[in-house]
């Protein structure tokens, strides 16, 4: 209904943040499509470079894991799972509370995220008035959030939420709001773009068949974009999963020998804790980081495998 | 963007069938009744001071070259401007002598006794039972939907070619099958009015002369208003046509729509009293 804003002059965005409102818009679209042949063609093209860059991205990948398998390799077993960290008998150390501290952190994010995100993104493309002062000042700083440093929400988080206003202390719930607000924009400008591509005329049909915007909004625009929302958060979620520097700063401590919990005493991550291993010299603390890479990929794939399970599901809807 | 709603003390005066409304300042046989009507988008006035009577159960059709404003009146007559931020009514928009921009009435009322068919068929992206349950759920109707689905989709003549697919997509269909389900979908909310935009502008000659055929027996039942490009259409389906065009200042550079004509569709066709009417009808202007 409202003109079309000009997006080409937004602010450069970080290529993470690029990657997740480019796959939103996509994933929505394809409902809508069914295909003219212009369109195909640039899709070839695309698809071309794409698989290029693609290829790349594999090939180190791909080193990186057997490197990871090959020198982790000695020490691939359950304890690794089991077991509580070690700096005195790595032989048997594990990553138990670092993968729980993970857990509960990248939980929490999840839990901000998607309702925050989602509600300042629905807020934003659906109810705003674009002409507003004070809503074009919220969108370009959204923009410009997204390219912000993780260390800088780091420093926030310690003095905020660590301490300051909040004062939650070293817990795993100052890492989850820590890293949520890291994330949050690229989950708000992923669910705004593929809200946005959600064509007008499906909200006015609603609308012209006696729905409220309300009832427009949530009944068609927000299932239909749901995909392209899906497809934003799950890669916030795997950059928050494996973000250690702002969450050295908000207390993810190295060595927890005890389950964590949220709103009290130290926690650690997996990406912390590999860290803590790799720095120091001893042989057997390398092979238990190599090991802990492999640990945490297990974990990646399989929160994402979630997630692009629960989003296939909302694709076929009827 | 964003409108208050009062379902509770939504447009009591309003009956769903027309003919059970007793007016009281129109003849009954009007839907509408548009006086002086004047529409903004912010400062500009894309549409003056029409006045014009629009009957009940007949086919009004509203042509001019683009850009005339028949899209905004026609959006003026269920209210879906209130939608656009800045867009603004003046005069009176009697809906069976009620004004519609009454400070009680509740547009998202209207637009359910008022619908709505655009340009473009715009099926929501499920079901072809879901598109045509959509209105009805919306009303608050949870239950065993198949009857409306069956009765609008037999109005819409859309029935026997989907019967056997209506869990399908409808993105599935071809164009006019999902413009005639776009119908059929209006249809289920029982309205008494269906205002169309185009309906036929993207779709191929058969497609259209089924939507013709449909608009035709659709009459008996529904006041439709009809915006076309097709002179030929306006011909072929309308009882009374209207004719708009634009006038462009030259001082402002400001375009305003306006009301040329309006009569019974032979008559504009035939012998218009207008000068620019017989220009456009014949073809020799838009
Ligand atoms: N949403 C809108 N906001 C601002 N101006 C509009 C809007 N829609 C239409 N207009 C303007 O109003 C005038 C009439 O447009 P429209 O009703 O679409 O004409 P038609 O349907 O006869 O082609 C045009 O000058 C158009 O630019
Ligand atoms: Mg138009």
């Amino acid at each position: 209904m409202a003109d079309e804003p000009d997006y080409s002059s937004r602010v450069a965005l970080p290529p993470r943040t690029r990657v997740a409102v480019g796959g939103a818009r996509e994933v929505t679209e394809s409902l809508f499509t069914s295909g003219d042949r212009k369109k195909k063609i640039q899709g070839t093209i695309f698809l071309g470079l794409l698989l290029f860059g693609l290829s790349i991205a594999l090939i180190s990948i791909a080193a990186m894991i057997t490197w990871a398998f090959v020198a982790g390799g000695p020490r691939l077993n359950t304890n690794l799972f089991t077991n509580v960290p070690s700096v005195v008998t790595p032989e048997n150390a594990g990553y138990r509370t670092a993968i729980l501290g993970t857990l509960y952190v990248i939980g929490g994010v999840i839990v901000l995220i998607v309702p925050l995100g989602v509600g300042a993104a629905i807020y934003l493309e659906q109810f705003a008035n674009p002409a507003n002062k004070f809503n074009r000042f919220v969108d370009l700083n959204i923009q410009n959030l997204a390219g912000v440093p993780s260390i800088v929400f780091g420093i926030l988080g310690l003095a905020f939420i660590v301490r300051g206003p909040l004062s939650l202390g070293f817990v795993a719930a100052a890492g989850s709001l820590t890293l949520a607000l890291l994330v949050l924009p690229t989950v708000i400008l992923a669910s705004r773009e593929a809200i946005r591509a959600v064509p007008s005329s499906i909200r006015d049909g609603s609308l012209a068949l006696g729905a409220t915007v309300w009832q427009a909004v949530w009944r068609q625009v927000l299932p239909a974009a749901l995909p392209g929302i899906l497809t934003g958060v799950i890669l916030a979620v795997s950059r928050a999963i494996g973000e250690a520097a702002p969450l050295l700063l908000v207390g993810a401590v190295t060595f927890v020998t005890f389950n964590p919990s949220f709103f009290e005493g130290g926690y650690s991550t997996l990406p912390t804790m590999i860290y803590s291993y790799a720095k120091r010299p001893q042989e057997e603390l390398q092979v238990l980081a190599a090991a802990g890479v492999v640990v945490m990929l297990v974990l990646l794939i399989m929160i994402n495998s979630v997630a692009i399970y629960l989003r296939n599901r909302f694709e076929r809807t009827w | 963007m964003s409108e208050t709603t009062t379902p509770s003390t939504a447009l009591p005066e309003i009956s769903v069938s027309a003919d059970k409304v007793t007016s009281v300042d129109t003849e009954p046989k009007n839907t509408f009744e548009l006086r002086n009507v004047n529409v903004f988008y912010g400062d500009m006035l894309a549409v003056k001071d029409v006045s014009m009577a629009i009957p009940h159960n007949q086919i009004t059709a509203f042509i001019g070259p683009s850009g005339c404003g028949k899209s905004t009146l026609l959006r003026s007559l269920n209210r879906m401007n209130d939608l656009i931020p800045g867009a603004r009514v003046e005069g009176d928009v009697l809906y069976h002598g009620m004004n519609m921009y009454g400070p009680k009435v509740d547009p998202v009322q209207v637009r359910t006794v008022i619908g709505m068919v655009f340009q473009k068929p715009n099926p929501f992206p499920k079901s072809i039972y879901d598109n045509v349950a959509f209105g009805p759920r919306l009303q608050g109707r949870n239950g065993n939907l198949d009857d409306v689905v069956e009765e609008a989709l037999r109005g819409a003549a859309l029935w026997d070619e989907v019967k056997d697919r209506l869990k399908d997509n409808a993105y599935g269909m071809s164009g006019g099958q999902q413009q005639r389900l776009c119908i059929a979908r209006a249809i289920a909310v029982q309205p008494d009015v269906i205002l169309m935009d185009e309906p036929c502008s993207a779709l191929d000659p058969v497609s259209t002369g089924r939507i013709e055929d449909l608009m035709v027996e659709l009459k008996k039942t529904y006041t439709i208003v009809i915006v076309t490009h097709n002179m030929q259409q306006a011909a072929r389906v309308a009882d009374r046509t209207a004719f708009f065009t634009v006038l462009a200042n030259d001082e402002t550079g400001s375009r305003t729509g306006v009301l040329v004509e309006y009569a019974a569709t032979t008559k504009i066709f035939s012998k218009p009293d207008d000068e620019r009417t017989e220009n456009y009808v014949s073809g020799r202007f838009g």
